[in-house]
């Protein structure tokens, strides 16, 4: 049966390849031929450094899996052996603990962009959900990893979250028996986030980021000044008026991220790997030890908005359900935005109030997360929790209710 | 073949039946891999009756021991100690022990089987952080009527000196007190109820 010839005129090995496999086609649909809006500004640098650092965390960590140990009474001199001992050892460890703060960064300004200029607005929805899925799973291996060193505060980190579902009434305390595998965060518990952490989320993350680049590469990008560069196409190519090429166009704009990104990262892990006990906290420097809590058990500064959350309402049911709320509202912003236009260039004054205080209650939020309880910290965190929940919640009136401006037809862009 | 003669009833019911015995499959299926996740049976033999001495156990001391990973205490109280739990009730979620968090036995209000002996799990109800032993009073920079107990610094929980939770802070219950029985006057078996020997 004679092959039918592939549409790109393809030869030679490409050719032969082409006839069987879609590879010029996958080309051309994601890089060559996919077309961006051409006003990309700062914040559309963060999506591809995510990326990048995903793939730093895949393969620092395989490496790292080849010296660590996951048992329970050797995990932590593994970890040390493999600082001390073996050559670059310390490098490849802190390449993947920075990196994991690293994602944090890069994924908040990501989500941030989205939020600023309404990337998860119809038809973007998809996109959007896959990315909250993505963050979702991102904490949970974020988590586990930061468990295997079996360091004090990995302990007492792993028995703080554990327990928190031991706030389910009735089934609580079972099922914390049954997370842990054992009465107490134990050997079976490091097995299984390890288990969890190098093999099951790393899975459903790569899985989740194809998704969601194939979802954003089926609608195609959204911009700063939220407009459908779809409306305008020549009519002789069908390609849109504003649109260019992902590559080389952006392609070589990330690079140059890339190069600002690696400088500031590189000069963590080689000057400051544990970030002056922000990034690597002290009591990690020292073992597990279940009968001594660390004097202050404060979770990695990425969960710290969520956890001073958990802290700010006096109920342990509700505080959970307080932070689980808290991530998963984000899965709803798509609906919760009733604004007739996307970007926040058009918005109104209550949106552009709204964002302010909610950007200004996260951070207060992250840093009290991090910080031992004193009164004060309770009470911002109360009230930053209120904003938090109210940027979103009220977001079907303000958008609606606030004076837009009128969107341009074509993006603003000013050739350089 | 021919589409004549096809029963849609017939094949819907095929359908409908063929996904029920394989959902049955799937949950019958994924039953060993969820409960290999339970303790194992070398955890539940570690998690085996502690016992402890207390002869030499002083007034106002406190002994800790591990009993499954938590840290039990001991703690000898003085009668002045004793004394001082009546002091606080009005400002306790649970002064009368009402909720399960301790055996039968110790649902008094010193929480003991005798009064001056406290066995109780070191950590915290809220997220099992391990409180302070603060049996200095008075402590105003913990609270105005501080006659002494366990202070969390974690997340700032409050409880008197018979482990009974404060009001307003965020630890749901008083702390927990363990099984245990006096095999004689001066051995604790914790891990065991009274009267199951």
């Amino acid at each position: 049966m004679a092959i039918v010839p592939n549409p790109h005129k393809t030869t030679g090995l490409l050719g032969w390849i082409d006839d069987r496999f879609p590879l010029t086609k996958l080309y051309k649909d994601h890089l060559s031929e996919y077309y961006a809006p051409k006003n990309f500004n700062f914040w559309y640098y963060f999506g591809s450094l995510a990326l990048l650092v995903l793939v730093n965390q895949l393969l620092t960590g395989i490496w790292l899996v080849m010296h660590y140990k996951p048992e329970a009474s050797i995990a932590w001199d593994s970890v040390e052996a493999l600082m001390r001992d073996v050559p670059y050892g310390d490098l490849l460890r802190y390449l993947h603990s920075t990196g994991a703060s690293a994602f944090f960064v890069v994924v908040f300004l990501h989500m941030y962009r989205g939020l600023l200029y309404g990337s998860y607005r119809k038809p973007r929805e998809l996109v959007w959900l896959f990315g909250a899925l993505i963050f979702l799973v991102l904490m949970a291996e974020a988590f586990a990893g930061y468990v295997l060193p079996w360091g004090n505060m990995s302990y007492w980190g792993a028995s703080v979250i554990i327990n928190l579902f031991g706030a389910i009434p009735v089934i609580g305390n079972d099922l914390v028996i049954w997370i842990q595998g054992d009465y107490f965060p134990s050997d079976a518990t490091l097995g299984r986030l390890f288990s969890l952490h190098v093999i099951f989320l790393p899975f459903v993350l790569v899985a989740l980021v194809v998704a969601h680049l194939i979802a954003l590469h089926e609608v195609g990008s959204n911009n700063p000044d939220g407009v459908e560069i779809k409306k305008h196409k020549d009519p002789k190519t069908g390609i849109p008026l504003d649109g260019i090429p992902f590559h080389p166009y952006y392609t070589v704009k990330d690079v140059v991220g890339v190069g600002v990104f690696l400088i500031i990262f590189l000069g963590i892990v080689f000057f400051a790997p544990d970030g002056g006990g922000w990034l690597l906290e002290k009591p990690n420097f020292t073992p597990a030890n279940p009968l001594a809590t660390p004097e202050h058990i404060t979770p990695a500064w990425y969960f710290g908005s969520f956890y001073a959350m958990l802290r700010a309402v006096p109920d342990k049911l509700l505080g959970v359900l307080t932070m689980g709320a808290a991530v998963v509202i984000i899965f709803f912003v798509p609906w919760l935005d009733r604004s007739p236009v996307k970007s926040i260039r058009y918005k109104g004054m209550l949106s552009k109030i709204a964002l302010t205080l909610f950007t200004i209650s996260f951070v207060l939020l992250s840093y009290y997360g991090m910080q031992p309880p004193t009164p004060v910290g309770t009470w911002v965190s109360r009230v930053g929790t209120v904003i938090y929940f109210a940027y979103f919640l009220l977001m079907p009136w303000y958008t609606r209710a606030e004076k837009t401006k009128t969107e341009p037809e074509r993006v603003t862009h000013a050739a350089h | 073949m021919s589409n004549q003669g096809v029963d849609p009833d017939r094949r819907r019911f095929l359908t409908l039946s063929t996904t029920v015995v394989g959902g049955v499959g799937v949950a019958a299926a994924a039953w060993p891999f969820l409960a290999s996740l339970k303790p194992s049976e070398r955890a539940k033999a570690l998690g085996a009756p502690v016992s402890i001495d207390i002869t030499h156990l002083e007034d106002g001391q406190k002994l800790t021991v591990a009993w499954r990973g938590k840290p039990v205490w001991v703690i000898k109280r003085t009668p002045e100690m004793v004394a001082s739990l009546a002091k606080v009730t009005g400002e306790l979620r649970d002064a009368a022990s009402a909720e399960p968090q301790q055996p039968e036995y110790a649902k008094n209000e010193a929480r003991a089987i005798k009064p001056e002996i406290l066995v109780m799990v070191g950590s915290c109800t809220h997220l099992g952080c391990a409180p302070t032993f603060r049996p200095d009073h008075p402590a105003p920079e913990v609270d105005a009527n501080w006659q002494g107990g366990f202070y969390c610094p974690c997340h700032g929980s409050k409880f008197d000196l018979a482990g009974r939770v404060y009001k307003g802070v965020p630890a749901p219950l008083n702390m927990a007190v363990p099984p245990h029985r006096y095999v004689d006057n001066n051995t604790i078996l914790v891990g065991e109820d009274q009267g199951a020997a």
